[in-house]
């Protein structure tokens, strides 16, 4: 315990970069998955593409993918930016599949009720299916920012400073105490997250309360297996 | 484009065809450490799960061991591990973390394929006076099979991913030359291997794919193509497990 009290500053501060590193792919997963997975959900053709390719992106191992991803893009290997990418593409590899599904989830009566009563197809999907959709959303989300925290980790390798200095470094010294402090912290971070998901949700779905929020993860993860 | 070109280059020379250093060297430690590991972790996981899915207790530590794995840095654990265990015993220590990080998602592949049946068909099986080993046998595990095989694709991906990360502490594998190429800057060298684990990574993922299609009951196949309910419908939700691979 005495390498963390004399280094609660570095705690500090890596704690503080890991959390700004992986707040962007979480959006930017939501964003971009948002369009995806209705094109996922609407078609028979784009599901199978949209589906595949997420599929197919979610199996490349995370070293792989940060090597791979610069000569494609044109960017930086040791930067911020590839890491950020290379994240924002599992996010929206897991929301793509997570909105698909549900949207998928929202009842056919109540999309036939919405048309019936006079809501155009665009206003039908922000207004209508959107909101319904949001808890089995909110899942496939906690799932995605769980993840990215603990992925963000990896990016040390590429000499991108987060808690996962703390690996490395507490590797290369021989103090576990130091990787250890780095494990239990990128845990607190995830749960952290985690739970600012949860109140969230509470706050823009009230209705959903009732709703068992893990039944709809499961829903996600499952779904096409 | 012509960084590919030169790291088609690298995985194709000679010292990559045959030799210490050679590509297919670095392959078969891959998949044997992918191996080894799911092999002890199914043998771990998968009983556990059976047992948790036919008797229906344990279901909230299935639930907290998979939740919980999924926050678990791997990276970290791999290095903690070898220090903890000892430098010197390098592969003990990796395949001990492997292991670890497979068995939620195989554990929860076994309990949902489980939890997942029809409730009326295990009560069906016991009315028509199967055993409870004859249900497990007959009814649950063949049922079960493609949420179990969706469990280890997870769980074999996601070593395929830390293995990679192993590298670092000198494991071997494809990782190396990574790891290797960051410290030389190599780029041909990093990117060569990077292609190797990506292909290597979806052929596993395509060949689970396949047993898992393989894997659905002659009758259940059949009763699928017919099924009139809508999509929606279809897909069964089970509670608080999820079998999405980890990242590492």
């Amino acid at each position: 315990m005495n390498w963390v009290v004399e280094n609660l500053e570095l705690i500090g501060s890596l704690t503080i970069e890991h959390i700004r590193l992986s707040v962007t792919p979480i959006v930017l997963g939501l964003v971009v998955a948002v369009p995806l997975g209705w094109l996922a959900h609407r078609y028979r053709l784009t599901r199978g593409v949209v589906l595949t390719a997420v599929g197919l992106l979610y199996t490349i191992p995370s070293l792989a993918l940060f090597v791979v991803l610069p000569p494609l893009l044109g960017i930086g290997f040791l930067s911020e930016l590839n890491v950020t990418i290379a994240l924002t593409v599992y996010a929206v590899a897991i929301m793509a599949r997570s909105v698909s599904d549900a949207l998928g989830s929202v009842d056919d009566p109540v999309r036939q009720s919405a048309t019936a009563i006079g809501y155009s197809p665009w206003r039908r999907f922000w207004a209508v299916e959107l909101p319904l959709a949001g808890p089995v959303i909110l899942a496939g989300l906690r799932v995605t920012a769980v993840s990215t925290v603990s992925l963000v980790t990896v990016g040390i390798l590429i000499g991108v400073q987060s808690l996962g200095y703390l690996f490395t470094n507490g590797f290369q010294r021989r103090i576990p105490e130091e990787i250890a402090a780095g494990v239990v912290m990128t845990v607190i971070v995830a749960l952290l997250f985690d739970a600012l998901l949860v109140v969230l949700g509470r706050i823009l779905m009230p209705w959903a309360r009732s709703l068992s929020i893990s039944s709809a993860g499961a829903r996600t993860s499952q779904a096409g297996i | 484009m012509n960084l590919f070109a030169e790291a088609l280059a690298w995985l194709f020379s000679a010292d990559r065809l045959e030799g210490s250093g050679a590509i297919t060297v670095r392959i078969v430690e891959h998949l044997y450490f992918t191996g080894t590991s799911v092999l002890v972790a199914a043998l771990i996981a998968i009983p556990a799960g059976y047992l948790i899915g036919h008797t229906g207790k344990g279901r909230e530590i299935a639930v907290a061991v998979s939740g919980a794995a999924r926050a678990l840095p791997s990276f970290g654990l791999i290095l903690l591990l070898v220090l903890l265990i000892g430098v010197l015993r390098v592969e003990l220590a990796a395949v001990v973390s492997f292991v670890l990080l497979a068995i939620p998602s195989i554990l929860a592949g076994a309990y949902s394929g489980i939890q997942a049946i029809d409730r009326a068909t295990i009560d069906a099986a016991r009315a028509i006076g199967m055993t409870e080993w004859q249900i497990l046998w007959k009814v649950e595990i063949p049922l079960g099979l493609p949420l179990l095989l969706g469990g280890l694709r997870s769980g074999a991906l996601q070593v395929v991913a830390t293995v990679t990360l192993a590298a670092y502490v000198g494991l071997g594998g494809l990782g190396y030359d990574i790891i290797q190429g960051l410290s030389l800057r190599n780029y041909d060298q990093m990117l060569g291997s990077a292609i190797v684990i990506v292909a290597l990574a979806i052929l596993i993922d395509a060949a689970f794919g396949l047993l898992e299609h393989l894997a659905v009951p002659r009758g259940v196949a059949v009763g699928q193509r017919t099924e009139l309910r809508s999509p929606s419908s279809r897909r069964r939700a089970v509670v608080g497990i999820s079998t999405e691979p980890e990242r590492g």
